[in-house]
């Protein structure tokens, strides 16, 4: 299902894409922030998609302003990992020595945490805005991206074309980017689809649990928390952000898979 | 070759200790970057109206008016005679508090694993069964499901969904251990598990799928088929026995989502487990509460891996030869 299921994630998040649009160019002229007692907990209509919470505020509206701060923060997030984890497994892997050896012994250490206890204790312990809180959820990614450019760097500075590159006396950082970079951009490509789908996860989670970004900033994970109580009376209010997260998910998982079919080499012929 | 075993045995040990050791550098670190200091981030307003006077003495007492490399060793060193700090709203040890909740969150990881294993597996094997048919694409969606929805919608949903429709709510009364009262500890352990267990599945699927599909296609299998051995049992005792390796790794490696997993599930389904315990210590600012308890989350997830590896050794020969 390699092809089909690039093609069908990519359109999930062209979908995904419109609606978050829609917040961010204020077209509906709906605020998500907007208090309106006399509306609340309206079932979904034709005025309000997807209903109204407990303060009157319109659902689409917060959930389209909410997918839009997770993307924002989830981007940011796999960004950072994505620039630090690729420069420093170049340099570990191509100066190899000392330099290694303290970036391996770096990444091990991150390794040590699970994943999103890493984030819960960063984002408590930083000042927190979206910022940080994307600051964060990369910093647990970047050991993951220092793996995956390290070992092909190892092979590929052994490589005639890089020995050629040396021994014409072009610099390190030259060779490093002008001639090794550009042979490990397809791992690299895939490894931020598949990481964005777990930076989404991760920023839901950490808003669940109230250590996002601070509120009224409307954010998908926070949504659902506060739903809990009115579930039974206003299902909405739980269903919508929560079919919103879940389908951001997979779109993303399974562009993922869909480019790692295409792209990675060590893929070929598994199928 | 044993001692060669023995050999790799001592630098991944060796490795382990240097992990641990830069694991507590970067726990003490963090919790020393907190804005403000240690004393206004627990007293919250209260903390302006402290005199310089009883300021400097809660420094002296905190040990915070020491130089960092002091304060560093002297935590390590407490943490050696098993100090592992105090924590003030619950009026108890942090090794008091953890003895109590992490047989909590070791039950619900295995439980999780187990119900994880019921049905990875036999799903892979089924996707496996044959490639890119219905049932291939039936199984390879649960995984897609599986890995994209998140603990807390599922968890949130399972509850308020059982609770409001069904009544069901285990864990709406306070928690009991299994040697309380078993059945309800039980019933307890259900949704959480569910939950987690089913977060795990996914990847399992994945890898038995893969792993069993690259087995079939060696030539001891075709052997085997040609001999006239009967499909179940080729599929048992010959595909399957192969494909535990990965899937041991494979299960080894979710452990790190799971202990991640469990504070979200916990907080959920009020578990009194390690998970929640670092959550409360950040929520209430008991920062000596969250630094004890993540070292020692840190602690278990590097003893798990190294066991992971072992166990690899041990069910795989040929990564003892290499």
């Amino acid at each position: 299902m390699s092809r089909p299921a690039g093609f069908a994630g990519v359109t999930i998040l062209l979908a995904l894409a419109v609606v978050a649009g829609i917040s961010v160019s204020q077209l509906s002229g709906l605020d998500p922030l907007a208090q309106d007692a006399p509306s609340r907990l309206l079932p979904p209509s034709t005025e309000h998609l997807m209903g109204t919470d407990q303060f009157g505020r319109d659902v689409f509206a917060r959930v389209s302003a909410g997918l839009a701060n997770s993307a924002l923060i989830s981007m940011c997030a796999v960004a950072f990992a994505a620039i630090v984890g690729t420069v420093c497994g170049l340099l570990a892997g191509y100066t190899r020595g000392w330099v290694d050896l303290v970036i391996g012994g770096g990444t091990n250490v991150l390794f040590a945490f699970p994943p999103l206890l890493l984030a819960l204790t960063l984002a408590s312990v930083l000042d927190r805005n979206w910022f940080t809180v994307a600051i964060a959820i990369g910093v647990v990614y970047v050991p993951i991206f220092v793996r995956v450019t390290r070992g092909p760097v190892l092979s590929l500075r052994e490589v005639e074309f890089v020995r050629a590159a040396r021994s014409t006396g072009m610099s390190a950082s030259g060779i490093m980017f002008r001639h090794v970079m550009p042979n490990i951009t397809s791992i690299i490509i895939v490894q931020v689809a598949l990481s964005l789908s777990w930076a989404v996860l991760t920023e839901a989670s950490l808003s669940f649990l109230g250590i996002g970004a601070p509120p009224p900033a409307p954010s998908l994970g926070s949504m659902i928390f506060e739903a809990r109580t009115l579930v039974t009376i206003a299902p909405w209010t739980l269903f919508a952000p929560g079919a919103v997260i879940v389908l951001f998910v997979v779109g993303l998982n399974l562009l993922g898979d869909g480019l790692r079919d295409t792209l990675d080499p060590r893929m070929k012929g598994q199928r | 070759m044993r001692r060669f075993f023995a050999h790799s045995l001592t630098r991944r040990l060796l490795g382990a200790l240097a992990t641990l050791f830069g694991v507590s550098v970067l726990v003490f670190i963090m919790l020393r970057a907190i804005p403000g200091d240690q004393i206004s981030a627990g007293l919250g307003t209260e903390a302006a109206a402290l005199t310089p006077s009883q300021r400097a003495a809660l420094e002296a007492y905190y040990g915070i008016d020491q130089p960092l490399l002091v304060q560093y060793f002297s935590w390590l060193g407490n943490l050696m005679t098993g100090n592992l700090g105090y924590s003030s709203r619950s009026q108890a040890s942090v090794l008091e508090l953890t003895a109590s909740s992490l047989p909590v969150t070791m039950q619900l990881a295995i439980f999780s694993i187990i119900l994880a294993l019921l049905v990875g597996i036999p799903l892979g094997m089924l996707a496996a069964s044959r490639p890119n048919s219905a049932r291939d694409l039936l199984s390879q969606s649960v995984s897609l499901v599986g890995l994209s929805i998140p603990a807390f919608l599922l968890a949130t949903t399972l509850l308020t969904v059982l609770a409001a429709s069904l009544g069901f709510n285990p864990n709406g009364r306070g928690y009991a251990t299994f040697w309380e009262d078993p059945s309800l500890n039980l019933q307890q352990m259900l949704l959480p598990s569910l939950v987690l267990g089913f977060g795990i599945a996914a990847p399992i699927i994945r890898t038995t799928r893969t792993a069993v599909l690259d087995i079939a296609s060696n030539d001891f299998v075709r052997t085997a088929r040609a001999k006239g051995i009967a499909t179940r049992r080729l599929q048992f005792r010959h595909i399957l026995r192969n494909a535990l390796v990965p899937i041991a790794t494979m299960t080894g490696l979710q452990f790190g989502y799971l202990l991640g997993g469990a504070v979200v599930v916990e907080q959920i389904f009020s578990l009194p487990g390690i998970g929640r315990q670092v959550l409360i210590g950040i929520q209430q600012k008991e920062y000596a509460l969250v630094q004890s308890t993540v070292l020692i989350i840190a602690l278990a997830f590097v003893i798990v891996n190294l066991l992971t590896d072992l166990v690899y050794r041990i069910i795989d020969p040929r990564v003892r030869a290499e």
